[in-house]
């Protein structure tokens, strides 16, 4: 019970006090993660939207393998995506392996399906009427289209936020193709919050794995606050 | 209002995105022409500190950006064999030989040593203190099969160089690794991980486990396990490091790495590692090889030969 007591006010003062170590981890947890997410919205919703608008053969079973790959295990992403860029791998001579754009590669790969399949959720679930109503009114095709995604914006934008949570609090895929280096530079170091908490943990140093639990907390809660916010409206 | 607020919390985001565009996803992790220098170190040099308190030496010195990958030997050999990383610190004398046979690894040399201890709760419930180390495997067996459940041995189970070593241990008790100790009871258990993690792991379970005398002292503040047995021929520690071959990955930062081993072996860095941790922990962690080569069992030239 002490060390529980003690590691909190002991995080406490690692946060109040801007550790600078503790919050190099926290923004390299942030940028890489917003960097992944961005990507992968950039794929995910105008893919999202050609399924949920298409019409092809195999479109069902498409939204299914999608959904079944919502929980796609991240140490299996990571395998795979250090396979690949492994140096004797395929994409070996870019050299990526252990450097942050690994990370972004790995956690992008993660989130797409889950980001394709809210926003294909969120497509479903604009108000019919409204699509009857933009049909009887003569919109054309490319209007119906734009319409129907200004309507879903919100939950769409939370689809993204769900995205960014999934990428920031993985740490399987985040060790195996970072290695968890803390380098003398920013940019080089692959240590993000979770696989901090979990070197640390493993260290025994129980202050700075609540400090940065309580910092990824904080952040699952501001992206929390984000969705809600646009639940609301 | 909320739509204002909506704008202004997706300006930042775009802003940040910006930013990230900017540093996150760099293609060209040398900014300013520093040296990249990427080693794969057993758990235990990590886990103590040693890495952290020898690289800023280094970067001063050559102008390098010093990455460290802290993982088993076992998988530190494997990203040597992938030709993923350019240095290489392990301590495992046949598996290193093997890899130096195979072309993957050159230039291998010996900087420091220490011992491996077996370490348990005090009460010692198998009783084996100061016994031999194969005396003491094979007690602990003996207590762990017959169902004693007080008696719990936790293994590294990660092909480290400890893990190596405890099945070596376990060999030179006269049992088959795999199928006498191995799953032949909830006895042993195999944590899996690095050393640090291990010890915490048989102190939660008071179990007794082999660790190097480094990684135990470095953790022995928040532990009650006590030394069990500490002696022994066999229980000798032996750290190299070596390149990995540039002949057989020529992109690799071949220059830099060697500048890395002959620092290492080097008089003022023995002298540090000798001296590393004393003040703390009133003993040292690691024995420099420097003069030792003859009690260790390796060449001099493996402690002393700057590769050229």
């Amino acid at each position: 019970m002490y060390e529980i007591v003690e590691g909190f006010l002991e995080a406490a003062r690692l946060i109040v006090t801007l550790d600078a170590d503790v919050m190099a981890i926290a923004l390299r947890s942030i940028t890489i993660s917003l960097t992944a997410t961005v990507l992968a919205g950039l794929v995910a919703v105008p893919l999202g939207a050609a399924i949920y608008f298409g019409t092809f053969p195999g479109r069902k079973s498409l939204i299914n393998l999608i959904q079944t790959l919502y929980s796609l295990p991240t140490v299996v992403v990571g395998l795979l995506i250090f396979l690949f860029i492994s140096r004797v791998g395929p994409f070996g001579f870019m050299r990526l392996l252990f450097t942050p754009t690994a990370m972004v590669i790995a956690q992008t790969v993660l989130v797409l399906p889950i980001m394709t399949g809210l926003t294909i959720s969120a497509l479903s679930g604009v108000d019919p009427v409204i699509r009857d109503t933009l049909r009887s009114l003569g919109a054309t095709h490319l209007q119906f289209l734009a319409n129907v995604m200004k309507e879903a914006r919100f939950a769409i934008l939370a689809a993204v936020a769900v995205g960014f949570g999934r990428a920031i609090s993985e740490v399987g895929a985040a060790i195996l193709v970072g290695g968890n280096i803390m380098a003398s530079s920013f940019a080089s170091s692959t240590r993000v919050l979770t696989t901090a908490i979990s070197l640390e943990t493993s260290m025994g140093n129980i202050s700075e794995s609540i400090a940065l639990g309580i910092l990824l907390l904080l952040i699952a809660l501001a992206v929390n606050l984000v969705i809600t916010t646009v639940q609301h409206r | 209002m909320v739509r204002r607020t909506l704008f202004a919390v997706a300006a930042v985001m775009v802003a940040l995105l910006f930013i990230c565009g900017c540093t996150g996803t760099t293609t060209d992790p040398v900014p300013d022409e520093k040296q990249q220098l990427r080693i794969a170190t057993t758990t235990s040099l990590y886990d103590t500190k040693l890495l952290d308190h020898l690289t800023p030496i280094f970067e001063e010195q050559y102008n390098a950006e010093v990455l460290i990958i802290s993982a088993g030997t076992g998988k530190a050999l494997e990203y040597g064999q992938r030709g993923d990383v350019d240095v290489m610190m392990v301590h495992d004398r046949a598996r290193e030989d093997t890899f130096l046979a195979d072309g993957y690894g050159t230039n291998r040399r010996v900087f420091a040593y220490n011992y491996f201890v077996l370490v348990g709760p005090e009460s010692d419930p198998a009783g084996v203190a100061n016994m031999t180390p194969e005396a003491a495997f094979t007690a602990i067996r003996e207590k762990g099969t017959a169902g004693d459940a007080n008696v719990t041995f936790v293994s590294r189970g990660d092909a480290s160089g400890t893990h190596s070593k405890e099945q070596a241990i376990w060999k030179a008790a006269g049992f088959n690794y795999t199928t006498e100790v191995k799953g032949s009871g909830d006895w042993y258990q195999e944590a899996g991980t690095g050393m640090g993690a291990t010890l915490e792991m048989a102190n939660e379970k008071e179990a007794y486990t082999l660790s190097d005398i480094g990684t135990y002292l470095a953790y022995k503040g928040d532990l009650d396990l006590v030394t069990i047995v500490d002696e022994g021929d066999i229980l000798l520690n032996v750290y190299s490091a070596m390149q990995i071959n540039p002949e057989k990955f020529p992109d690799i930062n071949s220059t830099v790495a060697k500048d890395w081993v002959n620092f290492v072996i080097s008089d003022d860095i023995q002298k540090e590692i000798a001296s590393f941790g004393v003040d703390k922990y009133g003993q040292p962690l690691f024995y420099a090889a420097g003069d030792d080569w003859e009690k260790i069992g390796v060449t001099e030239a493996e402690v002393k030969d700057p590769i050229a």
